[in-house]
């Protein structure tokens, strides 16, 4: 197993708060993989993201135990040259934006001309960037003309664009409709093809379900399951743990109690045709 | 009755940009309506012509029999709250509770009323719990509870809320349904913008679709999403039980989990 990030024996509080946010975890994370994390509002999701990416201790201040390692070394050690290994696309896209760029062109050229990119390459690179998250036409927009959509596609282009190893997203689509949502999620399958790691908080369950290779299940600072996606998906048991399932696994389970034999439970759309269809086939019979 | 008809309205924002064309839109005083359409479609600019912030450039919003264009913003937004896309627009206040006694301050009510308004908001909304923190403190998810029990407690008969499904897991949505049927049973018309079918399927009597700056269609939750032609020019999908009904061939536009569990058995 290529080992790309770890926590060991991690537990984080924010400053001023008693009740940590995170607790014990114990985490290893693949090279290569697509990891869904879920759970509810304040279960650690966030606070997750802001570890692997070594916010938390460094920005956000708080106290950490245990430690977070990027390939081997703490991410605390790091310096700099972290932003180029790993990308972090915020919750709230207005916090993302730098608010210093005139145009939307500019703003998604920001990162590389820190990283000092020859101008020629620059340009190259944010046009195609533009192109795949689909904001060509904002290019001469000012950043805060921009709808949230538009500014949360806008925030991951900028993200995409530095090409980092590793990208920790935050919620990328809360305020996308189902189209530009689908989409996001396809320029992450992409994003996947390249062997990037991704991490991505989302409560769009069926997305995770479509496309996320293992998902994190968080409550209350704690990871209580981190397994491959079926298994977690299918497992009604997390209902109860505030964690959003699939419609279409509900669904399948109530077909089942309804004495249905289903061969399994679905996750996806297409299983869930699958498995109903076969079912209905074998009962008519 | 203060129903709200938008006759022929078109806008265009300063600079050129043409948002909304030529929409007509009629919600009766009481009903519970979802707008759904993609990003830019000019939902969110419709909602704002409805409480004021906009004026159309052509056409006319009537509320009852009061037309916007015959009113200060001020005036509009005394007879329809809109909660905001972005909770961070509306929020300026240290505490959960002083941010929402905030509009009913501005109203000069007695002590009593101010206090029951502000109390029953916070009750509504879930918020009581948090009512002394500050709301910069709580999550995204949470603030936006903070800006509809602050809307709420101005007593407007009309409520629009932006988007309050974005960001919101399983309990936000609960929370959420139960503050839309509450508010439906005091007999307020309630118009939500929301890019979740599920939640539009479940808790809407009416869906208004927008595509390209106009209305496409207007109809009950069943109708609207098995209109094919409809979803596909406004760029939206079926919930994912409707889709999956579809693809088994199961009639009766279902649309919630209960009634696709009846249509599979009953094949």
């Amino acid at each position: 197993m290529d080992i790309v990030m770890e926590c060991k024996d991690v537990t984080y509080s924010y400053p001023l708060t008693k009740k940590p946010a995170i607790k014990n975890l114990n985490l290893k994370l693949e090279r290569g993989k697509f990891y869904g994390v879920i759970g509810e509002n304040g279960s650690g999701k966030t606070t997750l993201c802001a570890l692997l990416r070594g916010f938390a201790p460094s920005f956000y201040k708080g106290e950490l135990q245990g430690e977070v390692l990027l390939e081997g070394k703490n991410i605390n050690e790091y310096g700099g040259e972290i932003a180029a290994k790993i990308g972090f696309v915020f919750q709230n896209p207005f916090t993302q934006i730098s608010g210093i760029k005139d145009t939307v062109f500019e703003e998604v050229s920001y990162g590389l001309e820190n990283f000092g990119v020859p101008a020629e390459k620059i340009e190259k690179r944010v046009i195609d960037v533009m192109k795949m998250t689909n904001i060509e036409t904002l290019a001469e927009k000012s950043p805060f003309e921009l709808s949230g959509g538009q500014m949360q596609r806008v925030a991951l282009a900028s993200v995409i664009v530095l090409e980092p190893d590793i990208l920790i997203i935050d919620e990328p689509t809360s305020q996308l409709d189902p189209e530009g949502t689908e989409s996001v999620f396809s320029i992450i399958e992409t994003l996947k093809e390249k062997k990037k790691t991704i991490i991505l908080v989302e409560h769009k369950i069926d997305l995770i379900a479509e496309y996320a290779d293992e998902v994190l299940v968080f409550k209350e600072g704690t990871m209580i399951a981190f397994r491959r996606k079926q298994e977690i998906l299918s497992d009604l048991s997390f209902l109860e743990q505030g964690v959003t399932l699939p419609q279409v696994a509900i669904l399948g389970r109530k077909l089942q109690e309804r004495g249905l034999g289903l061969s399994a439970i679905p996750v996806t759309e297409k299983q869930a045709v699958e498995v109903i269809a076969e079912a209905l086939q074998e009962r008519n019979k | 009755m203060k129903d709200l008809i938008l006759k022929d309205v078109s806008f265009s924002y300063p600079g050129g940009f043409l948002a909304i064309e030529h929409i007509n839109m009629e919600i009766k005083f009481g009903e519970n309506v979802a707008i759904v359409g993609q990003n830019g479609a000019g939902k969110t600019t419709t909602v704002k012509m409805m409480n004021g912030l906009l004026k159309p450039d052509e056409g006319e919003v009537l509320i009852g029999d009061m037309n916007t264009k015959d009113y200060t913003t001020a005036q509009v937004s005394r007879v329809v709250g809109y909660v905001f896309q972005n909770p961070d627009d509306q929020i300026f206040h240290s505490t959960v509770e002083s941010e929402v006694r905030y509009g009913p301050k501005t109203m000069k009510l007695s002590v009593e009323e101010e206090d029951k308004r502000v109390k029953e908001a916070l009750e509504i909304t879930g918020m009581e719990i948090y009512k002394d923190e500050n709301p910069m403190n709580l999550p995204l998810s949470m603030r936006k509870f903070v800006t509809i029990a602050a809307v709420i407690a101005m007593g407007t008969e009309i409520l629009i809320f932006d988007e309050p499904t974005a960001g919101q897991d399983v309990e936000g949505n609960k929370r959420l349904s139960a503050i839309l049927r509450t508010l439906h049973v005091q007999g307020k018309t309630v118009i939500t913008i929301s890019h979740d079918m599920e939640f539009v399927a479940s808790n809407f009597e009416k869906v208004i679709v927008m595509a390209k700056r106009k209305v496409v269609r207007a109809g009950t939750p069943k109708e609207i999403f098995w209109d094919f032609e409809s979803l596909e020019y406004a760029m939206l999908k079926q919930p994912y039980v409707s889709r999956v009904c579809r693809a088994l061939g199961i009639k009766g536009n279902i649309i919630d989990i209960e009634g696709a569990v009846e249509g599979i058995m009953d094949r």
